[in-house]
């Protein structure tokens, strides 16, 4: 049965009007203001480290967003905490709040299909999300132009840059899943804890577990595939690709992100840089498998809220 | 103006096995207040959604200007306008700001917006609260800042769930004001309500609705003939005179004639009887004191519909 007139009908007015509203929020206010120290915090203990250890890099500049001093994490770590929890708090009460404020069967009874709210309100909170990592962004290489006085080359910006993409990606996979939730639970506080405490299991607990499950599944004696598959399953977790990801472009010596045989080193130079594009090459299944997940749970939702009953 | 502008033939909704809405049919014409009327949980709303597209139809048809709500949801609501249950604002926005956004996913522009948003906003008296924030606006404010939403709208058929749910009286009667005022703008009103009262005196049909099916439809006089066995109750006060009620009884086409209390007489007859019931009292040596024509009240008729129902399910036990 094909419906008349575009699903893309009200999808700017919707996303305008999320993307105000975001901005004028409290929460939002809030969450600038951690992400916004404690990357600031992160890259000023990253730049003192760097200068007391200052060597012959030809990438200092990522350094800066990799290097960690004691008791602070990299800036990178900060960023693969924070973006989730920004995403969540972006996304938790997308659809069940309309539901609680009784404003979504008057919404729906305009000339609109449930696709533009919900496709409106996700490019909405990617968009904020966006905007912010780009000011941020900016502000840490900044930062950086002052503070350690040595202008960044153009393949250090470009590696930056798609760093800054993948951040943008990995964020995508949590407001994705805090708009699932959303759907899925009526009151907002079980949707937020939900979400939550899918985020600490995926990014805390499950690493840990992956090895234990892989040796559960897989016979002990081939170590090789133990490792593999410790690996695979690692992987099902969102922050696990992400780190992956960041590994791979802000350091250029990596060459690849699984085991590594020795027949595969044969004529490898130690610990010589790869050039910018076989790095993404390297990141790529990371890449595609975070895209991938924001749209499957996206795509989820949507099923979801298709088939919702809209009646308070 | 005797289009049907809704139509529902054989309307189902079935959620699993439980059926909320099973085969209701009623046209909506032009022009015309029709009410929807039961106890809560009786497929009031559901029917309302379904009407909109808002809701799977499970079995059955149905049309609001010819236009199928399963397939082209977008003309019917770009036609019709929706007052939701307890209707809701977003309550960090002002009452013009929530127009405007209303009015945008309409797809009016700027222009357009602004002249028509001030004019709804002062036809349902909101005019000078436009700048005020939603949060502050009482259960009343907002029911009648939703109706502006429908006036902005310029929708031909109004919907109109509760419209009076949890109002105070007085508020009550202003909505209903504007909803007569919508009609005889020449807005054709689906309104559904559990409290009959109110609704009878703006009604021009009704349904009532009784476990997802209509159990009862028409005008409130036609249930009424249909329910309480027709005829005309003349009910009668008078002082002194004597063998009032012989009198009155004698008079052709009464039925029967009760004595509630000293004075008073209710007569059940099959026309109306008041001249010739006048004439009878002032025969007998009393004089008049009132004289009046009972109503059917909405209420009785449903409170002895469903007596009747039960009794008859009894009866086949």
């Amino acid at each position: 049965m094909r419906r008349e007139g575009s699903p893309w009908q009200g999808l700017g007015v919707v996303m305008l009007k999320e993307l105000s509203d975001h901005l004028a929020s409290a929460r939002m206010r809030v969450l600038e203001w951690l992400v916004v120290l404690t990357a600031l915090a992160a890259v000023y203990a990253a730049i003192q480290q760097i200068r007391d250890v200052t060597a012959e890099d030809p990438f200092l500049f990522l350094r800066l967003f990799t290097t960690a001093r004691e008791p602070l994490p990299s800036f990178v770590a900060f960023l693969g905490f924070l973006v989730p929890l920004m995403a969540i708090g972006l996304g938790f009460d997308a659809v069940n709040g309309e539901h609680n404020r009784r404003t979504l069967s008057r919404i729906l009874s305009q000339p609109i299909y449930r696709d533009a709210l919900l496709f409106g309100k996700f490019l909405a909170g990617l968009g904020i999300i966006s905007i912010s990592l780009i000011c941020l962004w900016l502000l840490v290489i900044g930062l950086g132009l002052i503070m350690l006085g040595v202008p960044p080359g153009g393949e250090e910006m470009a590696r930056a840059l798609i760093f800054l993409l993948v951040t943008i990606a990995y964020a995508g996979v949590w407001l994705a899943l805090a708009m699932l939730f959303s759907v899925l639970f009526r009151s907002a506080a079980t949707a937020a804890l939900v979400t939550l405490g899918l985020w600490l299991f995926l990014s805390v607990i499950w690493p840990a577990l992956a090895p234990a499950v892989a040796q559960a599944v897989v016979p002990a004696d081939n170590e090789a595939a133990l490792i593999t598959a410790a690996q695979m399953l690692a992987r099902l977790s969102p922050s696990t690709l992400y780190g992956e990801c960041v590994l791979a472009l802000l350091d250029p010596t990596t060459r690849t992100l699984g085991p590594v045989y020795l027949s595969q080193l044969q004529g490898a130079v130690m610990g010589s840089p790869l050039p910018l594009w076989d790095s993404v090459m390297v990141a790529w299944p990371q890449i595609v498998g975070m895209v991938a997940a924001s749209i499957l749970l996206f795509v989820g939702g949507y099923v979801a809220f298709q088939r919702q009953e809209v009646r308070a | 103006m005797n289009a049907t502008v809704i139509e529902a033939k054989g309307l189902t909704k079935r959620y699993g096995t439980a059926q909320a809405v099973s085969g209701v049919s009623f046209n909506v014409a032009a022009g015309e207040i029709f009410g929807l009327l039961g106890p809560n949980g009786a497929g009031k709303t559901t029917t309302i959604l379904m009407l909109l597209g808002l809701s799977d139809i499970s079995e059955g048809e149905a049309r609001v200007f010819g236009h199928d709500p399963m397939r082209k949801p977008l003309a019917v609501k770009r036609l019709v306008g929706y007052l939701p249950d307890s209707v809701g604002f977003y309550d960090h926005l002002t009452a013009a700001d929530n127009l405007h956004y209303t009015a945008r996913l309409m797809g009016l522009d700027a222009g357009e917006r602004g002249r028509r948003i001030d004019a709804a906003l002062e036809r349902v008296g909101l005019r000078n609260v436009a700048k005020k924030k939603v949060a502050t606006f009482s259960r009343g404010m907002r029911q009648r800042l939703g109706l502006a939403e429908i006036v902005m709208k310029d929708a031909r058929v109004a919907i109109l769930d509760e419209p009076t749910n949890g109002l105070d009286p007085q508020a009550s009667v202003e909505l209903l004001e504007l909803i007569r005022s919508l009609k005889a703008s020449g807005v054709s009103i689906l309104l559904s309500s559990h409290l009959l009262d109110r609704v009878q005196s703006v009604c021009d049909r009704v349904a009532l609705f009784n476990a997802g099916r209509i159990a009862l439809m028409g005008t409130v006089e036609e249930l009424g003939r249909q329910v309480l066995g027709g005829g005309y109750v003349v009910e009668v006060e008078a002082v002194g005179g004597d063998a009032i009620v012989e009198r009155l009884s004698a008079l052709a086409g009464v039925r029967n004639v009760e004595e509630p209390g000293p004075g008073r007489f209710r007569m059940a007859c099959d026309r109306d009887l008041r001249a010739e019931a006048a004439a009878a009292v002032v025969a007998a040596g009393g004089r008049l004191a009132q004289l009046s024509l009972d109503h059917p009240s909405l209420e009785t008729i449903y409170t002895r519909y469903f007596q009747n129902a039960q009794e008859e399910v009894r009866h086949a036990a």
